[in-house]
Formats: C-alpha cells, sequence, structure tokens
C-alpha cells in the first residue's frame, strides 16, 4: 500500500512563487479546459498546436516554480496504456492511428491537469464549482470525500499494519481474507463517520 | 480500465458525456428524493471508504498484486443510485486531483465504471440474489455480479476505443475482454468477502435481501438506468458485436440484389471465438460468452458455499 502524497504540492512549498497560486481560480480551470479540450481533437498535423500547448506549460511551471518530480512521476505512471495501445495499434492491420501523437495527446492533457492540480487549492476549485451551478449534493460529496480521504486511507493503513502485526501467516487465501476483512471493518467505520459527522454538521446549523 | 486523455475523438466524448450527465443527474435527483438527510454525509464517506479500499492490496499470483474496483459492491451496500453519486465523485476526484483518467475521457470513464458497471452489476444481483436465498445465496450473486460488471464496463470501454478509431474492435475488444474476464473473477471473490464481512460484524448496515417482502421495489431508477446503459451498449458495442449485418446479406441475397458491397461494413470477429459447428460468428461468439458466464456462474456459486459455512453467518472463524 502507498501512502498518498499531498494533493497540492505548490500551497505548501516555500518556494514556490504565490502569483500563480493566486491567479483566480476560474480563469485557471477554464483556461485548462480549453487547452486539454484543444489538445485532445485537432488534427494530428497541427504540430504547431501541441509545441504551443508544450511552451505554455513549461512557462506556467516555471513561473510558479513547481517541483517537476510528481509530473515526471505521473507520466511514468501513465506508459503501461500508452504502450498497451501501442502495442494493440501494432497489431492493427494498417495501423489504425499513429499511437506517438496519441501518446503526445496524453501526456500533455495529464501535464495540464497536473499543473492545474498543483497550482489550484481544492477549495478554490469547489467554489468555482458551485459558481457554475454544479448540482449542490453533488459539490457537497466531493467536498467530504476529500476531506475524509486522506482520513480514511490512514485508517486503513493503520487497520492493515495492526492486522499484520497480529497474524504471522504467508497464505494466499488467508491474506485475502485479511485484506477482506480490513475493506468491510473500513466500510463499517467509514459508515459510523458519516454519522458523527451529520450530527456535527447539524449542530453547526446545516440545513 | 481509467482512458487517458487523446484516447477518444470528439464525437465519443460528447456522445459518452451526454449519457453520463443525464445518467449522474437522474441519480443525483434519485438520491434527493429517497435519501433522508441524515445519511446525506455517507455519500462523501463512501467515495472516502471507496477509495482508500481501492488501495488494500490483494496478493495475486508471482508477486503481483491487485486491488478491488468496487462499483458493484457499493451499489450492493448503498443501492443503484447513490452508488452512481459515489462512484462518479471517486471518478472525477481521481481525475482532477490525481490526473487518474482524462478529463475529455471523464464522460466516458463514468460511463463505464459508474454507470455500467454499477448498475449492471446491480441488477445482476438483484437477479441472482432473488434465485438463491440466505447470505450465501447473496454472496454468491455478489461475486457473479462482480464479475459481470467487470467484463460489461471492458466491454464498453473497448467499443468507445473502437469507435474513436483508436483500438481496432476485432483486436482491442478480445485483448480488453479477455484481460478482465481474469481480473473479474477476483473482483468478484473480494467484493463477495468484503460483504461477508460486513454480514458478520454488522450485518444491520446491509440492505434487505431483495427477494423479502419489504424489499425496496421502485421501477423508475431500474428503467431510466437500463434506458441510459442499453443505449450506450447499442451505441458503442452492437455496431461491431451484433450478427444482424449477416442476416441482412442473407435476406439482400435472397432478394436478389446481392451485388458486392463496395467495403466489409465489419471487421471480422476473431476466429478464436468460434465453436465448432457453428456458422454464424456472432452467434458462436454469444455462445461462448453465455457459456464462459455459466462456469463463472457455477464458480461464484461453488465460492460462496466454501466462504458460507451452512448455517448463515456463524460466529466460527475460518482457518
Amino acid at each position: 500500500m502507498t501512502v498518498l502524497a499531498p494533493p497540492s504540492f505548490a500551497s505548501g512549498d516555500p518556494r514556490a512563487n504565490r502569483a500563480v497560486l493566486c491567479w483566480p481560480a476560474a480563469a485557471k480551470m477554464a483556461g485548462a479546459l480549453v487547452l486539454i479540450t484543444g489538445t485532445a481533437v485537432v488534427p494530428a498535423g497541427w504540430k504547431l498546436w501541441f509545441a504551443g500547448v508544450a511552451l505554455l506549460l513549461g512557462v506556467v511551471w516555471a513561473l510558479g516554480r513547481l517541483p517537476p518530480g510528481p509530473v515526471l512521476r505521473r507520466l511514468l505512471a501513465l506508459s503501461p496504456f500508452v504502450a498497451g495501445v501501442a502495442l494493440a495499434a501494432a497489431w492493427s492491420p494498417g495501423g489504425v492511428l499513429d499511437w506517438k501523437i496519441t501518446a503526445l495527446r496524453s501526456g500533455l492533457c495529464l501535464a495540464t491537469v497536473i499543473l492545474l492540480a498543483q497550482a489550484t487549492p481544492f477549495a478554490e476549485m469547489l467554489a468555482v464549482m458551485r459558481r457554475v451551478h454544479v448540482p449542490a449534493l453533488l459539490v457537497t460529496t466531493i467536498a467530504l470525500m476529500h476531506r475524509y480521504l486522506f482520513v480514511l486511507a490512514d485508517e486503513a493503513e493503520r487497520m492493515r499494519r495492526a492486522r499484520a502485526s497480529r497474524t504471522f501467516t504467508t497464505g494466499r487465501r488467508f491474506a485475502w481474507w485479511a485484506a477482506a476483512t480490513v475493506v468491510g471493518q473500513l466500510f463499517v467505520r467509514a459508515t459510523e463517520r458519516a454519522e458523527r459527522v451529520y450530527d456535527a454538521m447539524g449542530a453547526r446549523g446545516w440545513r | 480500465m481509467h482512458i487517458p486523455d487523446g484516447f477518444l475523438d470528439a464525437k465519443t466524448a460528447l456522445a459518452t458525456g451526454a449519457l453520463s450527465a443525464a445518467g449522474l443527474g437522474y441519480a443525483l435527483r434519485e438520491v434527493r428524493r429517497e435519501l433522508p438527510p441524515r445519511r446525506v454525509p455517507l455519500l462523501g464517506l463512501a467515495a472516502a471508504f471507496l477509495f482508500a479500499a481501492q488501495m488494500v492490496n490483494f496478493p495475486v499470483m508471482g508477486g503481483t498484486s491487485g486491488h478491488l474496483v468496487g462499483g458493484a459492491l457499493v451499489a450492493v451496500l448503498l443501492g443503484p443510485a447513490a452508488a452512481v453519486v459515489v462512484v462518479a465523485t471517486v471518478l472525477i476526484v481521481q481525475c482532477f486531483l490525481f490526473a487518474d483518467g482524462g478529463v475529455m475521457a471523464l464522460g466516458a470513464n463514468l460511463f463505464n465504471m459508474g454507470l455500467t458497471a454499477t448498475v449492471g452489476g446491480y441488477a445482476v444481483y438483484r437477479g441472482v440474489a432473488r434465485l438463491l436465498p440466505g447470505l450465501r445465496g447473496r454472496v454468491a450473486a455478489l461475486a457473479f455480479a462482480g464479475w459481470c460488471s467487470t467484463i460489461i464496463a471492458a466491454a464498453a470501454c473497448a467499443g468507445q476505443l473502437a469507435w474513436s478509431g483508436t483500438v481496432a474492435w476485432r483486436v482491442g475488444f478480445p485483448a480488453m475482454v479477455g484481460v478482465h474476464a481474469l481480473i473479474g473473477l477476483g473482483e468478484g471473490a473480494v467484493s463477495a468477502l468484503v460483504l461477508l464481512a460486513i454480514a458478520r460484524t454488522r450485518p444491520d448496515l446491509l440492505p434487505d435481501q431483495p427477494g423479502a417482502a419489504a424489499a425496496p421495489g421502485r421501477v423508475g431508477p431500474f428503467v431510466v438506468f437500463g434506458l441510459l446503459v442499453t443505449l450506450g451498449i447499442a451505441l458503442f458495442v452492437a455496431p461491431f458485436a451484433c450478427p444482424w449485418p449477416d442476416g441482412l446479406e442473407s435476406v439482400a441475397a435472397r432478394l436478389g440484389f446481392n451485388h458486392p458491397a463496395s467495403s466489409p461494413l465489419l471487421p471480422a470477429l476473431i476466429p478464436d471465438y468460434q465453436l465448432p459447428g457453428i456458422t454464424s460468428p456472432g452467434l458462436a461468439t454469444a455462445l461462448a460468452g453465455a457459456a464462459g458466464a455459466l462456469v463463472v456462474f457455477l464458480l461464484a456459486i461453488g465460492f460462496s458455499r466454501l466462504v458460507v459455512p451452512r448455517e448463515g453467518p456463524a460466529l466460527k472463524t475460518e482457518i
């Protein structure tokens, strides 16, 4: 089990330039949307568009003095999907598409999303979603998920560690049992926590 | 199964986006109407739970490990409408916060995993659990539903990739469905084990047995979700998989205008799927799929007999 990296690296990084962080979130989200949509649909011949997007991302990256590590790691994690599609395309007679262009497209889009996620606090993204009339129930659910994501991930890790320290076995069957028990117990605890959260929300005048 | 950006063309992104938006909008409306306010935070917590549960590893062969996907499990625990909202939330957060799955492909990912896998899995679960009584029946039903939901989502994904012209159907479909037929076995088994673990500690958290008299039986969600999923499958999968063009050609031949088609309308289905003695490749594929599903169904029943002791959830510890 991997320990989660914090979602917004820039906000905690003292070297990060606050200017990029302080740009209005709505503008950053709209810009990212335009870049992603354009990159995904422009014809493969528009080399200038791809070069322009790459240059723009690089400039924003440099302006914000964001760490390059996370984006490189995520690009590597993407490569299995690209490799699989490249393999499938190689098997297709006549080559259905140029997989290099596809890889370029998905790489640029991925870099845009990572840049957006790093340069924009999640609460501001939620505020923008609320402003463009995303259903309130969905925004509430997303906000609560974001709030308790790391809490529950830590809880699962603690339960897994406790289980590992109590039971000493190498059997695969038992390992499945143990992991399923952890997940089941996690659901029980999430449900109980949801009830406490509702009481707390009610006490603070929610609804 | 998260499709990244750049793998789908504009028409597929638009079509899947429209279908998913309709499905998610309907699910939100349904949840607002059905769910008591007390349970609203549970949606967010369940989404966080699903995300955390996906990080718990299950050892598979040779040092590799897999993890739960959980669409069918959440649908059984919370009901289909709430499950659509929960899985959609997970996918949205994964997309924007962790860059897992593309922004343009969000509609397709929502359709495959949020709508098709959850609603399809839930429908299979309801159908099977009605046939088989008791906790053992529900475990078997969820094991089978987990497998079915994985397969149907993989088929929809292959159809979208083929419709976009990214991966040809006759390469993508066998690859996606073949791999996910194996992954689905693990998904079904893990989902069933989790259900069993919850039934042992907090059986009151589980919904009623579907066959029970007081089971919530509104038809509306089934009709709307079923319509959306069917529409999507008809759009993405049927053009490649259905045997109708063969029938059309034979009709054309019988009526006398059998001039050769200018270009092959459909790619040939993979010959490995043909069963001996059956000439129509579409029928052969369907039969092979049905036979596979039957085998997995029997496996699921055997699995439930293996893990659930005879007298329901006894306190006897396993091992």
